[in-house]
């Protein structure tokens, strides 16, 4: 019963963010400005429940969720053949990069944060 | 074997066999990928995607009427962006206290990735409409085709570009950070939020829940700078 009614909450959350999207024409996707809404929502604890339980059950298998999608994309890949060495070397290369930039420039910035003040200071 | 053919023609016109194929070609990866130690190259949504374009390729099943069914599976994506909100808000103080150093990390790290792209695909000679629709590549797909619009590239192949950029960054992640010698949960989930949005995050929230829960936010931080980001940058590197 938790899993439906949070499930029910999640489409709320959703469905307003869709017409807050589409009404005040802002640049970000409806389920985005859903999860925004939901982030708020958690302040009442009644929905804190059934909103543990569904999203336990759907983001444990949120790889599912992207099987339609890449199905379509590698059936289309015809679309690019022409162009495909360059393309999958471009984005494999800054895929590569967009990854290690980000780890290593948040691991530095953890680390310090991380250190105890004293040693912090005797390394000033 | 005409009856079998019947039977067939039958069952793979209806919802009922997009559906089920992606459950089970799921569920077999997914068996795979936990008896060979969660091995990158294992990765779940790639051997799914994989079996059923193949599947569907033997039968000659169109993918308008695979999607037929997998439309189902297809609407959950919606509701669990949404759900996204619950670990980031079961972590919201330590977030709260991270903050500055986690929006640092997304800018160079989504500006790095989108950079690269451009400047690579631009030395290999790729057309402007394509290094356009590569711009927004790290991108959740449905932000990506939005951006890519707005900067005169083509959407459909910028959610293609998003998806294969999804499915490589949770190719080559693990093997990446353990070369940079980066052990932090929450480090290597933010990492693969930031480059390889959704898929990144899926295998992430599967390795660790720190890891998932800082992959959903950087994922959700992506999407609320490069919306704003990417055009203003292209604006700026055309005039």
């Amino acid at each position: 019963m938790d899993v439906l009614r949070g499930f029910g909450i999640l489409l709320l959350c959703q469905s307003t963010g869709e017409l807050m999207a589409r009404g005040f024409g802002l640049p970000l996707p409806g389920p985005v400005i859903g999860m925004l809404i939901l982030l708020l929502a958690l302040n009442l604890s009644v929905v804190r429940k059934p909103v543990s339980a569904v999203a336990t059950a759907l983001l444990g298998h949120l790889s599912l969720l992207f099987v339609p999608v890449g199905v379509g994309v590698i059936a289309h890949l015809g679309l690019v053949a022409q162009h495909g060495w360059q393309l999958l070397t471009v984005i494999v290369v800054s895929t590569a990069i967009g990854l290690g930039v980000t780890a290593w420039v948040l691991g530095r910035m953890w680390r310090l944060a991380d250190r105890p003040p004293d040693q912090l200071s005797s390394q000033e | 074997m005409q009856k079998f053919v019947d039977l067939w023609t039958y069952l793979s016109a209806s919802p009922l066999f997009g559906l089920t194929a992606t459950l089970v070609a799921y569920l077999l990866a997914q068996g795979l990928y936990a008896r060979l130690g969660q091995a990158s190259w294992a990765n779940p949504v790639l051997w799914t995607v994989l079996t059923l374009v193949g599947l569907l390729s033997l039968t000659g099943t169109a993918y308008g009427t695979y999607f037929a069914g997998a439309q189902f599976i297809h609407f959950l994506l919606g509701p669990a962006v949404v759900a996204l909100g619950w670990p980031l808000w079961q972590r919201r103080t330590e977030l709260r206290r991270r903050a500055p150093m986690l929006l640092v990390a997304s800018i160079t790290g989504g500006g790095a990735a989108a950079g690269s792209a451009v400047a690579l695909g631009w030395m290999l000679g790729l057309t402007t409409e394509l290094l356009r629709s590569l711009a927004p590549k790290s991108v959740t797909a449905p932000v990506a085709m939005g951006i890519a619009e707005q900067l005169g590239g083509i959407p459909a192949l910028a959610a293609g570009f998003a998806v294969i950029t999804g499915m490589v960054g949770a190719l080559i992640a693990k093997g990446l950070f353990d070369a940079l010698r980066i052990r932090e949960p929450e480090v290597r989930g933010f990492s693969i939020g930031t480059a390889a949005h959704g898929i990144g995050a899926a295998q992430a929230m599967q390795a660790h829940p720190d890891s998932g829960a800082y992959a959903g936010l950087a994922l959700g931080m992506q999407v609320l700078l490069a919306t704003f980001l990417i055009p203003l940058a292209a604006r700026l590197l055309a005039g």
